[in-house]
């Protein structure tokens, strides 16, 4: 089964995103093999669903988005293990946000990960997961310059073998 | 995100990108992608479905440390439970996003 990738897509939206080719800059492959085995591996998860813990973080500035509709907030999360949906907000304009309030997991799996970790699938996981807010400034700037480098920094002190991105 | 993919992956920590547009995440050449044919927000499953959510976890991690170059790309042969009039709508937010409430607004100008 093959998926149709503009299954869900407006299709006033599809030219935005179809036959575009690489991202500018980015037309070379990139490989990092992953060597060890997943059961001796520590595994990270990525989601762009602009979760973020509502008692200790900011949320992703959506106000200055209304004011600038090309910009997105470019900032980062830490996403603790721990917490529970109660905890977690999201802040991103372009999904409707229910069904993440009610379940995180559908979009940052921390505690499937963590049961395969105790199961020994993996090794085990991260402290801490990352969130971003996915719609962003077409450009990328910021997240090439300042955000993609401290989520890596953030993965070599976790001692992360391998991450799952997971768009929103 | 595809692009975020390949930063993290040429900073030396392999990816997996799960998405909704795997075709997208080929043309942006992520190094390894699985797809999912399930409303945006929803990357994993339904909410509360453990078994779903798991069937899409284990094929991630199976692509993230079976994938031998470059590229690899594996769909996970799972149906979406709800019509798709209904879901299409069910996942798009209650207001317009600022960008799209431009793009409608200066469709009407024009």
């Amino acid at each position: 089964m093959v998926v149709d990738s503009f299954r869900y897509l407006p299709r006033t939206f599809r030219p935005l995103y179809e036959g575009r080719g690489p991202f500018p800059g980015e037309e070379e492959s990139v490989w990092t093999p992953f060597e060890k085995r997943l059961a001796q591996s520590r595994i990270a998860l990525l989601t762009s669903a602009g979760m973020y813990l509502k008692s200790s973080q900011a949320p992703f500035d959506l106000e200055r988005e209304q004011t600038n509709p090309e910009w997105g907030d470019p900032s980062w999360r830490a996403i603790p293990v721990a917490s529970t949906a109660g905890e977690i907000g999201v802040a991103h304009l372009h999904i409707n946000d229910e069904d993440l309030l009610a379940d995180p997991e559908i979009a940052l799996p921390m505690n499937l990960l963590g049961e395969l970790a105790v199961e020994g699938v993996i090794g085990g996981t991260v402290a801490e997961h990352l969130s971003v807010m996915g719609f962003q400034d077409r450009s990328l700037r910021d997240w090439h310059d300042r955000t993609a480098p401290e989520l890596v920094a953030h993965l070599r002190r976790e001692a992360a073998d391998g991450l799952i991105l997971a768009p929103a | 995100m595809p692009v975020l993919a390949r930063w993290i992956e040429a900073a030396g920590i392999p990816t997996v990108t799960v998405t909704m547009m795997p075709s997208v995440a080929e043309e942006r050449l992520a190094p390894r992608i699985v797809g999912v044919e399930f409303p945006f927000g929803h990357a994993f499953g339904m909410p509360h479905d453990g078994p779903m959510q798991r069937r899409t976890l284990e094929l991630a991690l199976r692509v993230l440390a079976g994938a031998s170059r470059t590229g690899t790309r594996v769909d996970l042969d799972l149906e979406w439970p709800v019509p798709v009039r209904e879901a299409y709508r069910a996942w798009q937010p209650k207001e317009p996003s600022p960008i799209v409430r431009k793009m409608l607004e200066s469709r009407k100008g024009s």
